[in-house]
């Protein structure tokens, strides 16, 4: 069964989500977000991945969920020309919420405002990859819809 | 992975009470609907209510109702009251493990490789029904209707 914290009852008038791309003040709360998560502090990757994907670059996205200033949490994707023939398609390589703030819809309009971004710029197909244990977020993601793709990772051991 | 029938059965009748909640329905109803025999629907909705999956209803008509989170019960979870999933049928055998019949190496090794072939094919299978949930899967249905 898949379990997830209950997100903590809003106390008084709770400031409206606002998805929006990433600046370089969010990173230090994107960093928490993540390490609090993966367990690992990657500040220098983050800033790479802002200086690559933020600004509103053609093709890349990286958006945050902004609640008065607290981001909520991140999503990271592109479009990328696929490899082996296939059409471009939208990428998401990552997406995130603080688990206290879970379980409000936070992730969905994270994606859809990262798929609305893709639509605009004439694909019609999303992808992502990750680990078969990552039991949560497969969820999420077939919550929304998506289903296997044509396609099957590989790998083998480089001696 | 092939499911049997008792899983099957299982799979919708388990849906067929997460698309009601609150609803109380009767066995009938469901054999009824699904085509099922009701002698083997009963067996498994006992099994779903050992499990805590639906409560057995109490008095006139009597019936069942669903007593899980749709959004947090997986069809592995489900899958995993009628199926032996701890150890797949495809599994390597480990060398060592049983004496290789000395008439049949070649055959014993070509075995071995299509097991390790099958049980890859299980684990993704496993992976697919723990990440979705009987929430994802009416929603799957619905859209299918469409």
């Amino acid at each position: 069964m898949i379990s997830l914290k209950k997100p903590a009852a809003p106390r008084g008038s709770v400031p409206a989500l606002r998805v929006r791309g990433a600046q370089t003040a969010d990173l230090d709360q994107v960093v928490e977000i993540d390490a609090g998560i993966t367990g690992l502090r990657k500040a220098e990757y983050w800033g790479e991945i802002l200086r690559r994907y933020g600004g509103g670059r053609q093709q890349r996205f990286f958006l945050v969920a902004d609640r008065g200033g607290r981001i909520e949490g991140y999503v990271v994707g592109d479009v990328r020309d696929w490899e082996f023939g296939s059409p471009p398609c939208g990428w998401v390589f990552g997406i995130a919420v603080r688990p206290e703030a879970r379980l409000g819809g936070i992730a969905t309009q994270l994606l859809e405002a990262i798929c609305e971004g893709f639509r605009r710029l004439g694909v019609d197909k999303v992808r992502t990859l990750l680990a078969r244990d990552n039991q949560l977020v497969l969820s999420f993601f077939r919550s929304q819809g998506m289903m296997a793709a044509p396609f099957i990772p590989l790998e083998k051991d480089l001696d | 992975m092939k499911l049997q029938k008792n899983t099957h059965l299982a799979l919708c009748s388990v849906l067929e009470f997460a698309a009601h909640p609150g609803e109380q329905l009767s066995a009938a109803e469901i054999a009824a609907k699904y085509r099922m025999s009701p002698h083997h629907l009963a067996k498994v909705l006992r099994a779903l209510g050992r499990a805590g999956l639906v409560r057995a209803a109490r008095g006139a008509g009597g019936g069942y109702r669903f007593a899980g989170n749709a959004r947090r019960v997986t069809l592995m979870d489900v899958i995993g009251l009628f199926e032996d999933i701890s150890a797949p049928k495809g599994a390597p055998r480990r060398a060592g493990r049983r004496a290789r019949p000395e008439a049949g190496a070649a055959a014993y090794e070509v075995e071995e490789a299509v097991g390790v072939v099958l049980s890859e094919i299980d684990e993704i299978a496993k992976a697919t029904f723990r990440s979705i949930t009987l929430d994802t899967m009416l929603k799957l249905i619905e859209r299918r209707r469409r």
